[in-house]
């Protein structure tokens, strides 16, 4: 079910040149409101929660607290929690921390590749309020400025079992339906735009990578 | 007379409709299943037995879906009308009238043509994607199966000559009576070339080459997302349990009853996973090298033997 929004207006891609504009859709991503009926977005949800495909793109140093996830010690293919190495299939992106303005470009053409419903959880007390690098020149303070989050878990950096219990955190919020980050990403998406362009340079991609 | 024909053929139909959805219930099944086991060498629980009928559920629920083209769409398309096709002119149950399908005097053709249509279908679909890791794959997994296909198609054609027929029907009629008659124990050459093509067919280790999870990131369907997806995964259980049913119609004896099938093709999957968890990956050149190597002679060999049986 799509939102009505004004499909008549496009986006303006002025960071890509003329030639550069022909190859790049120029369309606004849209709102999509949950089915009509409650069972059957009920029943999506629980299969949305317990199928997490997580991105397999590291930032920051909590990184390498995610490949403990599938290994035999924490084992979260119990949950249904699967690493996905393209932006395509999966729903959930793991900020591991800090983002420097160079990853946040990647950050965020991933994730618009991402379909969703799509999710986002982020590790560390760094993207929450810039942790020890809150002075840097080059990581960004404040990650919600710049993306939809729809779960913190902080620390330190936090242990896998952290995650782990933070991803059915997750779970629990997708299954009540409350993890609807896409479509807030889209309803603010001019004031989401202006914050990156303002942190990032050389915006040389699309406005919104399809 | 029309209208009875009509009749008849609406009947194969809804009886076809049912054992496409038995064998992919039970496709899913055994993929949980062998997960499980894969996880439990790994020293891991492994993901529960309901995962494989969520992760389908979840991409079709998926809210957003972006094209690359025409054959992008129809990729998923062809692989499964490929699982399909091959899946309708294979008997699954031996003697039962409900459950032998559209099988036919030349079905075994149709059927080894049915299994090249939904790869190059893939390929296609693919390769609209304009991904450079799936087309990467694409070569991969297609100059793989040009390898594996040769001791395979020796291996039918030694049975072939065998049993004198290219019915899949009378394949197994003629191995009915106790296993002593069945191909593994008559023409086991042959058996041993298409096991050999077996493991790469099923694409676990050492020939996964064309998936490589951690080198390009999952080869062909790095694009593929939402409902097309989903599609590819329905067509995964139902595309392997096909092949299972159809090396088990060639090679074991066929079965006459769903237990009897069901445990034949575990065990016959289970010879690909025992190999997968022991094996490393082969690089592509060294798995078609393996495949154009023992197995294609094992396969002249076989063609040599079932010869010689008959002169003898
Ligand atoms: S929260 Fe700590 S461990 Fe995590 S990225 Fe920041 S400094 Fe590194």
């Amino acid at each position: 079910m799509i939102k009505s929004l004004n499909t008549e207006d496009t986006l303006e891609n002025a960071g890509l040149t003329d030639e550069e504009q022909q190859l790049f859709s120029n369309a606004r991503p849209q709102a999509y409101e949950p089915y009509p009926i409650k069972a059957v977005e009920d029943f999506a949800n629980w299969a949305r929660a317990n199928s997490l495909w997580i991105l397999a793109f590291g930032t920051g140093c909590g990184a390498i607290e995610l490949r403990p996830l599938m290994t035999a010690r924490f084992d979260a293919s119990r949950f249904g929690v699967a690493g996905r190495p393209t932006p395509r299939q999966s729903s959930v992106f793991v900020i591991g921390g800090y983002a420097s303005v160079k990853t946040l470009k990647r950050i965020i053409r991933s994730y618009e590749q991402m379909q969703g419903p799509k999710f986002i959880i982020c590790l560390g007390i760094c993207p929450v309020n810039g942790g020890m690098y809150f002075d840097s020149y080059n990581t960004v303070n404040q990650f919600d400025q710049y993306l939809p989050v729809d779960l913190y878990i902080t620390g330190c950096m936090p242990r896998p079992e952290v995650l782990v219990a933070g991803i059915m955190e997750l779970q629990k919020k997708i299954k009540a339906g409350e993890c609807n980050g896409a479509n807030r990403y889209v309803e603010n998406f001019d004031w989401y735009k202006a914050n990156q362009k303002k942190v990032i340079k050389n915006w040389d991609m699309p406005d919104y990578n399809w | 007379m029309i209208i009875e024909d009509f009749d008849f053929w609406l009947g194969k139909a809804g009886y076809f409709s049912l054992t496409l959805l038995i064998v992919t219930f039970y496709g899913l099944l055994v993929g949980a299943f062998i997960d499980r086991t894969i996880a439990k060498v790994q020293g891991r629980i492994g993901i529960p037995y309901r995962q494989p009928f969520i992760n389908i559920l979840k991409n079709f629920f998926k809210r957003t879906a972006i094209s690359h083209g025409v054959m992008f769409y129809l990729g998923p398309v062809f692989r499964i009308a490929g699982g399909i096709g091959t899946l309708a002119f294979i008997p699954v149950l031996y003697g039962s009238e409900m459950f032998s399908n559209f099988s036919m005097a030349g079905d075994l053709f149709l059927v080894i043509y049915f299994m090249f249509f939904g790869q190059l279908g893939m390929a296609l679909g693919a390769g609209e994607s304009g991904h450079p890791y799936a087309a990467i794959g694409i070569a991969r997994g297609l100059s793989q199966m040009t390898a594996y296909e040769v001791p395979f198609v020796l291996a039918v054609i030694s049975i072939v000559i065998q049993y004198d027929t290219l019915s899949i029907t009378q394949i197994v009629a003629a191995q009915q009576g106790g296993w002593q008659n069945w191909t593994v124990v008559t023409n086991w050459v042959a058996t041993l070339a298409a096991m050999l093509a077996f493991l790469g067919m099923m694409g676990y280790s050492p020939f996964d080459i064309f998936l490589a999870p951690q080198e390009i990131p999952i080869g062909p369907p790095t694009e593929f997302h939402s409902a097309y997806l989903g599609l590819m995964q329905l067509n995964r259980a139902l595309f392997g349990a096909t092949k299972l049913v159809l090396f088990m119609n060639l090679f074991f004896g066929g079965a006459t009853s769903w237990p009897e099938l069901m445990i034949k093709t575990l065990l016959i999957y289970m010879v690909a996973i025992v190999v997968g968890v022991a094996f490393p990956r082969f690089r592509v050149d060294q798995g078609i090298r393996f495949f154009f190597k023992i197995p294609t002679l094992i396969g002249i060999m076989s063609i040599v033997y079932v010869q010689m049986m008959l002169v003898a």
